[in-house]
């Protein structure tokens, strides 16, 4: 079963989560823009990557 | 003198070099322009008036002492106000961070430009934070376009695109994480640089996203940006991101020609979101280029939205102990973008540094077998000032985080690019091609945009405000 993504109560989760304070008059935008977020997200979570691609930023443990 | 204020910065240096004109007359030049100009086009937020006379001073002194000014001899710039200036709070477009207390030194690029003998005369608008392809801020007020006032700059260097378009410096400096470089350039008409991840020191300048953040030099002429490139250039002890490389000097080979390369334009994704312009552009250059191949990349929607995640993330991540405590005094327009970003999720973040090491790998086997790919910098020519929606392949969409459609999933694996800025015989506004080369092939670019400058298919007049 697919359940839909309820961004509304998902900003409102985790601006509790994180402490943060969203106006009501922000929050329009707020949702708007996590809406567009979770669109990229489909997009790159939708690429079959397997299990050795290595995420692009690489550590030096030193000189 | 307004004469010589309004060629290259390459040929003012050899006036000043030649004992032609003064530092200081060009300086005092650049700075009158500033007082009658800028209050039309709001491009700076501080004119560094008593250091740059002092500076002018030194080449002056230089000079009539026989040493080496260096090559931007008596060359007045200006830099996006993310780059420190000694003395002055760096505050990157924002109303938060001109509280913070002066910067103690330069930026390393703004102190290697001086030390070639060009001359600092202030701080540039910006977008706040560099999240910004409009060019508009609510702080410092909107930077208007030189080419018409009632038009964006875009940005988020979007000061830096107004003070090379209006006259009032010859060349500037900007950031580009996602296209602030490259869209100012295009909707200003200006040739701007793009180097490739890790190529130019980024030490002492405010970040934004440090896995795409880049510096880079716009400027109304190739080898402008050639001279800029090159005294930029070297090792950085205080920039842990710089790449090893040596200094690969780009002036020695801007006059090779193209003869050789193997140029394909990008099509598919990249001729799809275009408005009519964009792709009459790439038409012009592609003949201009005697382009016969047209490709498409792989995957070009998921790399863009890709970077759309690691922006976010790493930018709320920057700024989020600002979200908590002071939401209130960032911009609107950045202030929701931000909010909604601080709630995105390691998982996504994760695939999309997965999807950029892929991606590179993908554009490797196409770099093996082209050197310059070209394609549109921005969808369209510049829009009104206030517009929020932007038509991209029949569908309306937010303006500001669409703009960088075409420049995003180029600058998400750090491939250098010079933007190139054409003129239509449809409109009255420019529109830049975007000249991508393979990792480090800097060069090879700049080689490209001399010849469509050369050719007169792609120039950077000085706007009449």
């Amino acid at each position: 079963m697919t359940v839909e993504f309820d961004v509304e109560a998902y900003v409102a989760l985790m601006a509790a989560t994180h402490g943060l304070t969203i106006l009501p008059e922000w929050q329009p935008g707020v949702i708007a823009n996590m809406a567009a977020v979770k669109r990229a997200a489909d997009l790159v979570m939708g690429l079959d990557l397997g299990d050795h691609a290595e995420p692009a930023p690489v550590f030096e443990a030193g000189a | 003198m307004s004469d010589i204020l309004l060629t290259s910065a390459s040929e003012i240096a050899a006036a000043v070099r030649a004992g032609k004109v003064s530092a200081e007359t060009v300086v005092e030049s650049s700075l009158q322009r500033v007082a009658t100009t800028d209050s039309k086009i709001n491009a700076f937020t501080d004119v560094t008036v008593e250091r740059a006379i002092a500076k002018a001073r030194t080449v002056d002194a230089d000079i009539a002492a026989g040493r080496d000014p260096g090559p931007l001899a008596g060359v007045p710039f200006a830099v996006k106000n993310l780059f420190d200036i000694n003395g002055l709070p760096t505050r990157a477009g924002s109303k938060i961070n001109r509280e913070l207390s002066p910067a103690t030194a330069d930026a390393t690029l703004v102190a290697r430009l001086e030390a070639a003998g060009a001359i600092l005369t202030g701080g540039l608008n910006m977008g706040e934070y560099a999240y910004d392809f409009t060019g508009e801020n609510v702080h410092d007020g909107n930077c208007l376009n030189p080419h018409d006032v009632s038009r964006m700059t875009g940005g988020s260097s979007s000061g830096s695109g107004a003070a090379v378009a209006s006259g009032m410096v010859p060349l500037a400096l900007g950031s580009d994480t996602n296209g602030s470089i490259r869209v100012p350039s295009s909707f200003c008409g200006l040739f701007g640089l793009k180097p490739t991840y890790g190529r130019l020191s980024r030490a002492r300048s405010f970040p934004f996203v440090p896995s795409l953040d880049h510096l880079g030099p716009l400027a109304r002429s190739v080898g402008d940006l050639a001279i800029a490139y090159d005294v930029c250039q070297g090792p950085d002890a205080a920039d842990p991101h710089l790449a090893a490389r040596p200094v690969e000097p780009a002036s020695e080979t801007l006059e090779d020609g193209i003869s050789g390369l193997r140029i394909a334009r990008l099509g598919g994704y990249f001729a799809r979101f275009g408005h009519a312009e964009a792709n009459a552009a790439l038409d012009v250059v592609s003949r201009a280029l005697d382009i016969s191949s047209e490709i498409e990349l792989p995957e070009v929607a998921r790399a863009r939205a890709a970077a759309y995640l690691i922006t976010g993330a790493e930018g709320a991540s920057l700024h989020f102990d600002r979200l908590k405590t002071r939401a209130g005094d960032f911009d609107p327009d950045t202030r929701d973008r931000f909010l909604a970003n601080t709630m995105i999720p390691a998982l996504w973040v994760t695939q999309a540094q997965k999807l950029r090491s892929w991606f590179r790998g993908e554009m490797t086997k196409i770099f093996a077998e082209y050197d310059i790919l070209i394609a549109p910098a921005t969808p369209c020519v510049a829009p009104r000032s206030g517009e929020k929606l932007l038509t991209l392949d029949g569908t309306e969409v937010p303006l500001r985080a669409n703009i960088g459609v075409f420049t995003q999933p180029i600058s998400f694996i750090g491939l250098p690019v010079v933007a190139a800025p054409i003129w239509l015989g449809s409109t009255h506004l420019p529109i830049a091609v975007q000249i991508i080369a393979a990792p480090w092939a800097e060069a090879t670019a700049l080689k490209v945009a001399r010849y469509l400058e050369m050719s007169g298919v792609a120039r950077a007049p000085v706007a009449e405000v």
